[in-house]
């Protein structure tokens, strides 16, 4: 134990043990097992992995608008290579995006920040996370260019085309697809049971489970349902890699397998997975509209059991992604009704954070645009999913571009609106520099009003019939009419003026890092402990942990000067 | 609502459209609430010179009832989605009225393959009129589908008639539909299915029972025209099964 002791202090303590020897850089950058560094390697492994995402969408969305002619920077795409691309779009969007930057990003820096600590619980354990992380992204990049090209059976993966090259054409892009998502999970797995672990035990002298902001909350409650559901989901990939390499037969029908299997073991996961990165976005969130609305949380308690009760139901409404795929029809009818009622939870936690503001006093400063701009956009990503969930209507919706649609206007509030908001919002704590306001403002209206003139046209496009994953809609006569392709295009247009804007953003980061303004320790004037540690937070983040007094959403108290009270000041 | 964007043309394609509908009619009103009370109070409590913000704990009954009464309606505007969902639901996919004819619906990589029973209306005999992206049906009649595939899982969709199914290997899925107007629809492929899935595509062609029985009587095979009538029956089935298992 004493050995464990001393390399746990040789690891974390050199911020507070006084001797204090600057590492190297393979030590600093690389093989740190610092948390803040760990959740800087997170974020911008995942910001590249974004750019990769962002060209993919880019590649395919000229080819819808004008299929057959070559797109700059690319080519000529062929129906393999479009197949590759949305599969893999998908894929590094929500595992290599969404996963990295929502969860392990954020939860790396800011779980020991927020909770008083100095580090996480298992530092090292955390390194190999990210390390595993790391060789996933190696596998995947690699999938993409061996022999053959990429894999093209969408995220989803469904067998008999995932399991067999005769039907998939790709044998190497398949398997290392599979592979990578696989070691994925495990590199997450490691970071969730430290993400749990670390709240649970180191939080700061006097705070109480309700003293915790609700971003490590919901990070917490996204990694038990992470680590709840991902086990049939790698059990699952593992029975699909032998199916694919060693010909065993668990989805083989011509074998007595059954293909259906896999699509429950994915969507056991795959539908937690959802709420796995909304909740810390909706965290993020809550944070940011608290601080800029100068508001206590209205009614907090209610937005913790509201989070327990979707991560809860999460686990029951996976077979609506598999309403018309041969389950047996009665089972829709259970899961209609738990998927509906999922809206109430979700609708509950959307009104406390509207009710938040009222009686505040709002500032409209970027992160707070970014966070409001998340409850609009959200809003109608959460009412297209009743369409989706009312089996009668899925059976017309089911894998046209409705669904498409309806999921990026969750998943972009998600992995982009909130990921800024919180980028917005850390930034002065990560870097110790303020983002320019003005180029922030420019940002964030540069991508909201493209996004919506992308996804807008898609839900009149799906609710037309256009089905998915097509490279050219003018081999179904009645796809190919006019007005539908002129929607196309013009979707194309706004996702090129989108990722336009995204330049300003990429620039205003990196000038902001080096030579933005210098912030305080604390420059929103916020309650949460990471706001009392220098910017940035030294090795160690505090010469002395702080000591908790109060709820983190203590604003405006009546009788104060003050219309903030750190939870560490004494009372 | 929705035949604006794409034609209805089955029995049930208007009790879709109901449904998507209603739902348009109770979520909209729910979204506009929701937005408009948010941009409201974005704009009333903008921050002011001089004026603090509020306290508000949300304990206080008062303030309380803005959460509760919503969550209530919520809670019944759900029940009433899920009861017409699976009135819809039950009607399309529970529920198999006599046919009055019965198609084969054969997928693979990449082709639709289609076997219209032919002039005797039984399937599997001698003179099945045997059709590649292309389904002939008769308007007001009731089918019965039989949906298969031979690799990869495919999705039958008709959108114009607002229904779709995955075709499974090794399983055969019974659907139904009676279309309710005449001409040319598409029929699509839903489900990712390889390199060809964006060209696998087929026609679906409603005919008047006249038209109907031209086609059927200009396509009977001649191999069957010469035999006399299905004796050779449980051959045929055997060698479409055979068919069917081989793969």
């Amino acid at each position: 134990m004493a050995n464990h002791a001393d390399a746990h202090a040789d690891e974390i303590g050199s911020g507070h043990h006084g001797h204090h020897e600057e590492p190297g850089f393979i030590k600093k950058y690389l093989w740190s097992t610092d948390h803040k560094m760990i959740g800087f390697q997170y974020m911008f492994t995942g910001m590249a992995m974004a750019l990769l995402g962002a060209f993919m969408a880019y590649v395919f969305r000229m080819q819808l608008a004008f299929p057959g002619n070559p797109v700059p920077g690319f080519g000529v795409v062929s129906p393999g290579e479009y197949n590759a691309l949305i599969t893999n779009h998908g894929s590094i969007m929500i595992f290599w995006v969404a996963m990295p930057v929502l969860i392990a990003g954020f939860g790396n820096y800011l779980i020991p920040l927020m909770i008083g600590a100095d580090d996480m619980v298992f530092p090292r354990l955390n390194r190999l996370s990210f390390q595993m992380f790391a060789l996933s992204v190696v596998i995947l990049i690699a999938s993409l260019v061996v022999q053959n090209g990429g894999f093209g059976g969408a995220w989803t993966s469904y067998p008999p085309l995932s399991a067999n090259p005769d039907y998939n054409l790709t044998p190497w892009g398949a398997s290392l697809w599979l592979l990578a998502v696989a070691v994925e999970f495990v590199a997450f797995l490691l970071g969730g049971i430290n993400f749990i672990v670390t709240t649970m035990n180191s939080r700061a002298p006097g705070m109480k489970a309700f003293d915790v902001p609700i971003l490590v909350w919901t990070i917490v409650i996204a990694s038990i349902l992470f680590m709840a559901s991902v086990g049939p989901l790698v059990a699952g990939a593992v029975m699909l890699l032998f199916d694919q390499l060693i010909g065993t037969s668990f989805f083989n029908p011509n074998k007595g397998g059954d293909p259906i299997l896999w699509q429950h073991l994915f969507w056991f996961f795959g539908h937690p997975e959802v709420y796995v990165v909304m909740l810390p976005a909706m965290g993020i969130v809550a944070e940011v509209i608290t601080v800029f609305a100068r508001k206590k949380m209205f009614a907090y308690k209610t937005v913790i059991y509201t989070i327990i009760a979707t991560g809860v139901l999460s686990f029951f409404v996976w077979a609506h992604h598999q309403f018309v795929a041969g389950i047996d029809p009665r089972m829709a009818n259970v899961f209609t009704v738990t998927t509906v009622l999922i809206s109430i939870p979700i609708a509950e936690m959307l009104f406390v954070y509207i009710a938040t503001l009222y009686g505040g006093s709002i500032r409209f400063s970027t992160p707070m645009l970014w966070a409001l701009g998340f409850i609009a956009e959200f809003l109608i990503g959460g009412v297209t999913g009743i369409y989706l969930g009312a089996s009668g209507a899925d059976i017309h919706f089911h894998d046209t571009y409705f669904v498409v649609a309806h999921f990026h206007y969750t998943f972009f509030p998600i992995a982009i609106i909130a990921v800024m908001a919180g980028v917005t919002f850390w930034f002065p704590k990560m870097f110790g520099r303020y983002m320019n306001e003005f180029w922030g403002k420019v940002h964030f209206w540069g991508t909201m009003i493209p996004f919506n003139c992308i996804f807008i046209p898609l839900f009149i496009l799906g609710a037309a019939g256009e089905h998915r994953r097509i490279f050219d809609y003018h081999n179904f006569p009645h796809l190919g009419a006019q007005w539908m392709q002129d929607m196309r295009i013009f979707a194309t247009v706004s996702l090129l003026v989108m990722l336009a804007f995204q330049l300003i953003f990429l620039i205003n980061f990196i000038v902001s890092m080096f030579a933005g303004k210098k912030a305080p320790k604390n420059p929103w004037k916020a309650n949460t402990l990471e706001w009392t540690a220098d910017s940035p937070p030294p090795h160690g983040n505090w010469p002395e942990l702080p000591t908790c007094y109060r709820g983190p959403y203590e604003y405006s108290v009546p009788g104060r000067a003050d219309d903030f009270w750190p939870q560490n000041e004494k009372a | 609502m929705l035949d604006r964007l794409v034609p209805s043309a089955a029995s049930y394609s208007g009790d879709v459209d109901q449904l998507i509908l209603l739902t348009t009619w109770i979520v909209g009103a729910w979204f506009i609430a929701a937005e408009a009370m948010f941009f409201w109070l974005m704009f009333k409590f903008r921050a002011k010179d001089g004026v603090k913000a509020q306290y508000i704990t949300g304990k206080e009954k008062h303030l309380k009832a803005w959460i509760n009464i919503p969550h209530g309606l919520v809670l019944m505007f759900d029940v009433v989605l899920i009861v017409a969902a699976i009135r819809v639901w039950v009607l399309i996919k529970q529920t198999l009225p006599p046919a009055d004819r019965t198609v084969r619906v054969m997928s693979q990589q990449w082709a639709w393959t289609f076997q219209d029973p032919g002039a005797d209306g039984q399937l599997d005999t001698p003179d099945d009129i045997r059709t590649t992206d292309k389904l002939h049906i008769e308007v007001g009649k009731t089918y019965h589908f039989l949906l298969e595939s031979k690799d990869v899982l495919h999705s039958f969709f008709v959108p114009a008639f607002r229904m779709k199914h995955d075709a499974v290997p090794g399983r055969t899925y019974t659907g139904w539909f009676k279309a309710t107007k005449t001409g040319d629809y598409d029929i699509s492929c839903a489900e990712i299915c390889g390199v060809g899935h964006g060209v696998m595509g087929a026609d679906l062609v409603i005919d008047t029972p006249e038209n109907f029985q031209a086609w059927v009587t200009q396509n009977t095979p001649e191999t069957a025209l010469a035999s006399t009538d299905g004796t050779d029956m449980s051959a045929s089935t055997d060698s479409t099964s055979a068919t069917a298992g081989q793969q």
